[in-house]
């Protein structure tokens, strides 16, 4: 920013990153679809989408610009709570910039259409031909260490490592001889989807690795009664979690980053090692050696007992994708960007150069995607006024299970952020205590007065169950194509409970 | 349909136009670099080595300590070979007599104004250049207590020599906080949150990119800290090792400092593209889980097997 390039921040809470922006745009919550629609229509009245990329490129631009008309900006306005001439210099400035880049986060993807959302954002790239080029680019910022490098192994229900198609028949049978076992034509199915199998008894059995469902997933009573109704639960765990302490087998594992070697890849497809710098805890095991010792009670010896002859195994069955990625290569580079097929190759630094190029060598065309605007499954009402959406605090992770105990000075704990607007329509202040009730559970919090939330608007987060159950409000309204749950949005009642005491405030 | 003009667009990465090069002699060695480098920059392309307190790669030069300092032939006063850039036929003397005795001078109003005594490869430095602080006498300190306002790290101002590093990385070099600054004139400037609260009220955001940068040990992790004065703390026993942070998804490395088996200290390599050497509170400080008296005897004592 300082050598000038413009950030525009789109997020309901002004956030740190939205002051330091050009521009914040406060949209309304789940209307992302109808801000990326109403600029692409803007771009494409202009006349300043990119006419030989877009000819070139992609295909279905008539329709998508049919599906797009409706999106006025005086529409746009309505559905975002942007105004739209704000709206309309983010549009221009976007399709002329010779080089534009967005990125996203959970705010996009955490929502029952998250798919479309994505869907909608990748619709204005190839519409500005701002992706392909260094400097360009759909960039979803990953929020855990590997949840990339999880894709990238295969630990997704539709894909074998390396990101290949499981019902593709020719991609099984290499498989299938590689590994000498059949593949089943089948795509598994996806946590929301388990959660669902687990309810109606179609999936009985659970095996947990590094995860807390019991707290970290949406509607969290309705879990914790569909984890206690199975009939054999194992947990593989660093240390004890809520999960943890209903399985009917624990395994204690080291922990993967430090405990033990291997490696992930962060949000720029960067695959890097992790190394075995302290040992684990006495009894706790490799999670390679808990594999091994698993296959071998199933009648098979796996005999892998290191990393890196894993790690190979992926560059064999996978080699378009990471032929080029031994660990020496790794070391010496700190890290390679994939695609990154043999030993000269240096890793990719951005992808889909090829929409660039014309005939053959182009490939397939990229496809506009007609998405519309839905806005949240649960809306605001007169029984539940207010739409909750959660997040993270910088010095916490997820349900807290890493974070909960080191001595972080800016440990705040759980409470319900609002807006001052609605506090004083409520009388609340902070430290007051609140009840706030969703129509799957309630609970009390303390409040806290932010001046980053707009009325209609309150925050929580994930990271202090066990003062706050916050999944207990969450709704387990779920994208059908991505799985992925919509905790960004639910309806809430928030009631005043107790005055805090002087002494409490201070 | 052909598009002849999409072939013009320029994808990758433009590559830099290699810039003029100037020549120049050091200590009487000739050496070429490209316009644009520091006269430290063509020091260390010829393995001459000049000495830095306030100068660091991932940082703007600040030009404070001194201590680089150089003779350029022709200009009155001596330059800081960190931050003057190299002009075409400069001649430049790294050890002249005037050279050695300015840093001489550096170095004893350093050691006998503030506790140099953690700051790393400094003794060698004040012994290469006979540095004897004592002949200034009792002269007045910045003595003062050591600040321990949290948890995470401690503040020993006694040890600070000014050189800036601090400011710059909390600041517009790094981590854009601006929580730090230097307060008051002349032997009274210090550095200083705002209005002086401790750091819980600031505006810190415990990223510790401070501590990595602070060259005297004036800022270190409380672990460190802790350990040094029950005297425990000891480099020769102590192993480090990169992994990668376990947190989001940026993918920061983590330099862990192992000692008895127990981690005692999170760094991140400076020639790494991802965060040039910066972290967050997470990643710095938040490898603790790992640690905590976890024990697996501990879990299977604490989960409820069913019969």
């Amino acid at each position: 920013m300082r050598n000038g390039a413009r950030l525009y921040v789109i997020d309901p809470r002004r956030t740190e990153s939205a002051q330091w922006a050009d521009v914040w745009m406060g949209n309304h919550i789940g209307s992302d679809i109808a801000l990326s629609n109403t600029m692409a229509r803007e771009i494409i009245h202009a006349g300043l989408y990119d006419k030989a990329f877009v000819a070139n490129a992609c295909e279905g631009f008539e329709t998508y610009t049919a599906s797009v008309e409706s999106y006025t900006l005086e529409r746009g306005e309505e559905l975002t709570g942007i105004p739209a001439d704000v709206i309309r210099e983010c549009a221009h400035t976007y399709a002329t910039s010779d080089k534009a880049m967005i990125c996203w986060t959970l705010g996009i993807t955490e929502h029952h259409d998250a798919a479309d959302n994505v869907l909608a954002l990748i619709n204005l790239g190839i519409l500005t031909g701002h992706v392909g080029r260094w400097g360009c680019g759909l960039n979803p910022l990953r929020g855990q260490n590997n949840v990339q490098g999880g894709g990238d192994m295969g630990a997704i229900p539709n894909k074998l490592p390396g990101f290949q198609d499981i019902l593709d028949p020719a991609v099984r049978e290499r498989f299938e001889k590689h590994w000498g076992v059949a593949l089943q034509p089948n795509i598994g199915l996806n946590l929301t989807e388990m959660i669902r199998a687990m309810d109606c008894k179609e999936l009985t059995a659970l095996y947990v690795i590094g995860e807390n469902p019991a707290q970290s997933d949406a509607d969290a009573h309705h879990v914790t009664q569909v984890l206690e109704g199975l009939d054999h639960l194992v947990v593989q765990e660093i240390c004890m979690t809520k999960t943890a302490e209903m399985a009917h087998v624990l395994l204690p594992a080291a922990a993967s980053w430090c405990e033990s070697d291997g490696t992930v890849t962060n949000s720029e497809r960067r695959v890097q090692r992790c190394r075995k710098v302290v040992e684990p805890p006495a009894g706790a095991k490799d999670e390679l050696w808990i594999m091994n010792e698993i296959a071998r009670r199933l009648g098979k010896e796996l005999n892998v007992t290191d990393a890196e002859t894993v790690w190979n195994e992926f560059r064999a069955v996978a080699p378009h994708f990471a032929g080029g990625m031994s660990y020496a290569r790794l070391d010496e580079h700190q890290g390679l960007q994939w695609p990154c097929p043999d030993e000269n190759h240096p890793g990719a630094t951005f992808l889909h150069d090829r929409l660039w190029k014309q005939g053959a060598e182009r490939g397939m065309a990229a496809p506009f995607t007609v998405v519309r605007h839905e806005g949240p499954v649960e809306k605001p009402d007169a029984q539940y006024p207010f739409t909750l959406t959660t997040g993270r605090h910088l010095d916490s992770y997820n349900t807290g299970v890493q974070t909960a105990n080191y001595q972080s000075p800016l440990f705040r704990g759980e409470t319900l952020d609002l807006s001052p607007e609605d506090a004083t329509r409520l009388g609340i202040h902070s430290s007051d205590t609140v009840r706030v009730t969703s129509r799957r559970g309630t609970l009390v919090v303390p409040a806290r007065v932010d001046r980053s939330l707009r009325p209609g608007v309150v925050f929580m987060t994930l990271h202090y169950p066990d003062e706050a159950m916050t999944n207990v409000l969450t709704i387990d309204a779920s994208d059908p194509k991505s799985g992925t749950a919509e905790f960004k949005a639910c309806a809430v009642s928030v009631e005043l409970v107790n005055t805090a005491t002087l002494a409490a405030v201070r | 349909m052909t598009f002849p003009h999409l072939q013009l667009v320029q994808l990758s990465r433009p590559s830099t136009i290699p810039k003029p090069v100037i020549e120049l002699i050091v200590d009487g060695h000739q050496v070429t670099v490209p316009e644009g480098t520091t006269i430290l920059g063509a020091c260390q392309k010829l393995g001459i080595e000049i000495p830095t307190l306030c100068w660091l790669e991932t940082l703007a030069p600040v030009n404070v300590c001194r201590v680089c300092v150089v003779e350029v032939e022709g200009a009155r006063v001596l330059a800081p070979a960190c931050s003057r850039t190299v002009e075409p036929g400069m001649v430049v003397q790294t050890r002249s007599e005037r050279v050695n005795l300015t840093r001489k001078l550096v170095l004893e109003m350093l050691a006998s104004s503030t506790d140099l005594s953690t700051a790393p490869g400094l003794a060698e430095m004040m012994t290469e250049y006979g540095a004897q602080p004592e002949r200034f006498g009792a002269c007045e300190t910045v003595a003062q207590p050591v600040l321990v306002d949290n948890d995470l790290y401690i503040r020993d101002y006694a040890k600070c020599i000014l050189c800036y590093k601090c400011v710059e990385a909390c600041g517009e070099d790094h981590q854009n906080t601006f929580a730090i600054a230097v307060a008051g004139r002349g032997f009274h400037a210090h550095i200083s949150t705002e209005f002086a609260v401790d750091l819980p009220t600031s505006a810190c955001v415990y990223c510790g990119n401070c501590i990595a940068v602070c060259p005297t040990g004036a800022l270190m992790s409380k672990r460190e800290w802790d350990l040094r004065q029950e005297g425990n703390w000891n480099e020769s026993k102590q192993t480090s090792t990169d992994t990668v942070c376990p947190f989001c998804g940026v993918g920061c490395t983590l330099t862990l400092h192992v000692q008895d088996g127990e981690i005692v200290k999170a760094t991140s390599p400076l020639d790494n593209d991802i965060t040039i050497g910066n972290l967050c509170i997470k990643g710095r400080f938040g490898w603790q889980h790992v640690q905590n008296g976890r024990s697996a005897t501990q879990m299977a004592a604490d989960a409820a097997v069913p019969a």
